[in-house]
């Protein structure tokens, strides 16, 4: 079990050590050790109850929501621990971006959406505000199908659409890391597509960290994949590698299909 | 037959019948009220009965039954004249009844006092008490001329009320000084009274004045008789209206119902509350609810949003939650009882002794008063909105509160921004139950301040225009007052419906506002991919 190679021995971003997770009394995620490399693609795979959404969530405390969740273990974003009391949650989520399985715009307006991290960060300059709505559609691929109507609801878009607004939405507030956990598991082949270029043109600016049950898809857009099972990391490494030539048994059997 | 069953077809009968008598009592409802209500301000015309026993009866047919014990058909009519006859009803024995006609000339005079007038005129008499022609263009032409001089002193009686107020003002002054160091004050004291007493002598004036003007006023009078030709005297200036039922056509009768109408929304009762407008009860229903709104819709929305958002999930929040559904199931009345134990005598006797010291034993607010009323019903409706409002945000997917904490936004900003403009029209709709229930309790407002007739209205041109003290009037208890304290239930009858109506009325109305409000939010808050 050595999730170091020569993938991640690229400067790490996010280093997770001897993590441990309960949900009460089930233990979650056991003694997870990993890092995710700066500006690349990093997938989360793993049969359904691995904990690798529980993971991802770590990674901006969306756990905190959750009260009966016990965290012992560090994880470090550039160097800096976010896992103790201490830790500034709102300004780590500012840093740590995160797209959901189920697309989740505001009922507001496509511009209201996007500038939404921005004014709750207290920005009121408008231009800011204009400027920041453009680049973050242009950065999400969907600035051309909505630009005529940034004043109408969102809630009027399909779900491929809804789901690029929401990653715009997360890269407007500049994030280092963008998570997605399922983005593409509500959306038709198409928009999955679109979704999973976009992806790839966004690892140049952001690190990306993704959970996905789709294995050609982890094949497809991800540099580095982890794989878990049960709660542990079974093996960590280059995609390629992981897909190709799995250390493991247990991945090469998930991977052909044999379970999971 | 089999396959009919096994199909379930029965079961869609069921449910469409069970609608369907759902319905039919629904509109039966309405039928009632309308039917009973509408035609109380249509002029009916008067019918003259000649009786077998030589005697002749002149009224409204109003009512026909069979006599229970003898099968012989009856009518009532409705005979008027009450300070004659002593009753406004009479039963006549369709066998008594000689012979029957409509009077052209007859006269149908609504009175400010002692109900409606049905007779003839006989002589007249103008503002100098001189005789004139007794003709209706006459008696039209003086009875309008009564009325704009009566008019004329609205201006002395304003001017009055406003000398009355400002000694009161002067009384309860001098009151205080006198409770706090009556020694220390001595001077201003006595500087008050003799102002005030320079009010009392200005008041006095202009009462001689009016009294005066009123008794020249009163001068003008007609004289009546009934259909056996009792003759009564009135003054004009008590008469509130003047009809010929008999000659009048259609469209003046149209005409008359209009007038009715508007008197029923905008003048004061008249007659113990039988007769002329509901004004003060209209006015007193909707401030209460109003003021009620303003109670329990911010107080349910924070305690709701406490519970929801907040608080741990646990056996205390649960706890918590059944009894907040269970308050919604508590009797009015006993609401009326806490109403009246804690805030009138409590927090109201408290304040007077806090603050009005020197009144005591009047009570400011430690008596009822629209400010208790609102509060108990506060109480009675704001287990609806807590669960209509934790309902709504329960019901927002996870997804959006998750969405927003991702960005970085706090607990409260995810509240303020995107779920409470979500709940909204939960929370309309919570509102919309809690008033439509809070307008038609009738038994807690008896014990906290709904009075049978107030004097004053609870919102006005004095300074502080809201007078949160003051009892009021309201249409709940309007419809109880009149059907079953009136001394004159027979006439009180249509009133009751009518009453009734404008309530349902103004349920409706309300209802309608805060529902176009709920779907507007609505179509803003919903949409088609969740």
């Amino acid at each position: 079990m050595s999730p170091e190679s020569e993938v991640t021995s690229r400067q790490p971003i996010v280093t997770v050590e001897s993590l441990n997770l309960h949900y009460g009394a089930a233990h979650a995620l056991k003694d997870i050790s990993l890092s995710v490399a700066r500006n690349q693609v990093t997938a989360f795979i793993g049969p359904s109850g691995c904990g690798k959404s529980t993971l991802l969530r770590c990674l901006n405390r969306m756990n905190d929501l959750i009260d009966s969740v016990a965290i012992s273990g560090s994880i470090k974003l550039d160097g800096q621990e976010i896992t103790g009391n201490a830790t500034d949650v709102i300004s780590l989520r500012r840093r740590v971006g995160m797209v959901f399985q189920q697309s989740n715009p505001f009922p507001k307006s496509i511009y209201e959406n996007i500038v939404y991290g921005l004014r709750i960060a207290g920005v009121k300059d408008k231009a800011l505000l204009d400027e920041t709505v453009e680049k973050s559609l242009k950065g999400a691929a969907i600035w051309d199908e909505v630009k005529d109507r940034l004043h109408e609801s969102a809630l009027g878009l399909s779900g491929g659409q809804a789901q690029r607004i929401c990653i715009a939405r997360a890269i407007a507030t500049n994030p280092e890391v963008i998570l997605m956990d399922e983005p593409c598991s509500a959306l038709d082949p198409l928009s999955t597509l679109k979704i999973e270029e976009l992806i790839d043109e966004l690892k140049e600016q952001y690190t990306i960290v993704i959970v996905t049950h789709n294995m050609q898809q982890a094949a497809r857009v991800s540099d580095a994949t982890a794989f878990f099972y049960l709660g542990e990391l079974i093996e960590m490494g280059e995609t390629k590698k992981i897909f190709t030539n799995p250390e493991k048994k247990q991945t090469e059997d998930y991977i052909t299909g044999r379970f999971g | 037959m089999k396959n009919y069953f096994k199909r379930g077809e029965p079961m869609v009968l069921v449910s469409g019948a069970t609608l369907a008598v759902i319905l039919f009592m629904t509109l039966t409802l309405m039928a009632v009220i309308l039917g009973n209500s509408l035609g109380y301000f249509w002029v009916k015309g008067l019918v003259r009965l000649q009786l077998t026993d030589g005697s002749l009866v002149m009224g409204q047919l109003t009512d026909t039954e069979r006599h229970a014990l003898t099968d012989a058909k009856r009518q009532q009519l409705k005979v008027g004249n009450r300070d004659l006859y002593a009753q406004d009803f009479r039963w006549v024995d369709e066998a008594e009844i000689s012979g029957r006609d409509i009077p052209e000339d007859a006269y149908l005079l609504e009175r400010r006092e002692h109900g409606n007038f049905f007779g003839f005129l006989k002589e007249l008499k103008d503002i100098n008490g001189a005789p004139v022609a007794a003709d209706h263009a006459s008696l039209l032409k003086l009875h309008r001329e009564v009325l704009t001089q009566k008019e004329d002193l609205a201006p002395i009686k304003s001017e009055m009320s406003r000398l009355n107020q400002a000694s009161e003002r002067l009384r309860l002054k001098i009151l205080k000084l006198e409770y706090h160091d009556a020694e220390a004050n001595s001077a201003t004291i006595a500087r008050l009274s003799e102002q005030r007493e320079q009010l009392t002598v200005a008041f006095d004036q202009l009462l001689e004045q009016l009294n005066q003007r009123q008794s020249v006023i009163n001068q003008a009078s007609a004289v009546f008789s009934d259909a056996n030709g009792t003759t009564k005297e009135l003054a004009l200036q008590e008469l509130v209206r003047i009809y010929q039922p008999n000659r009048m056509s259609v469209v003046a009768k149209a005409g008359a119902y209009l007038v009715k109408i508007k008197e029923l929304l905008l003048d004061d009762p008249r007659e113990s509350n039988t007769e002329g407008g509901l004004f003060p009860a209209i006015f007193g229903t909707v401030m209460m609810v109003l003021l009620m709104s303003v109670f329990s819709l911010p107080f349910g929305v924070i305690a709701a949003i406490y519970l929801r958002e907040y608080a741990k999930e646990g056996k205390l929040v649960q706890l918590v939650r059944i009894a907040v559904n269970n308050l919604a199931g508590v009797p009015s009345i006993v609401y009326g009882v806490f109403g009246l134990g804690f805030f009138v005598y409590g927090i109201g006797g408290s304040l007077d002794k806090l603050f009005f010291p020197e009144r005591l034993p009047t009570p400011v607010f430690g008596t009822g008063g629209i400010l208790w009323a609102s509060l108990t019903l506060a109480l009675l409706t704001v287990p609806v909105v807590i669960v209509a409002t934790e309902e709504s945000l329960a019901s927002i997917p996870k997804g959006i509160r998750e969405g927003s904490l991702a960005l970085g936004a706090t607990k409260f900003q995810t509240l303020t921004r995107v779920l409470l403009p979500m709940a909204t029209p939960g929370i309309m709709t919570g509102l919309v139950l809690s008033m439509a229930r809070a307008v038609g309790e009738v038994a807690p407002l008896m014990m906290v301040g709904v009075v049978k007739l107030a004097p004053t209205l609870p919102f006005d041109g004095q300074f502080p225009f809201f007078h949160m003290d003051r009892k009021f009037m309201h249409l709940g208890f309007h419809i109880f007052d009149v059907g079953f304290q009136s001394p004159n239930v027979e006439a009180a009858k249509p009133m009751v419906y009518v009453t009734t109506l404008l309530l349902l009325l103004i349920v409706i109305a309300a209802s309608s506002l805060a529902i176009r409000f709920r779907n507007q939010m609505r179509r803003k808050y919903t949409s088609s991919h969740f």
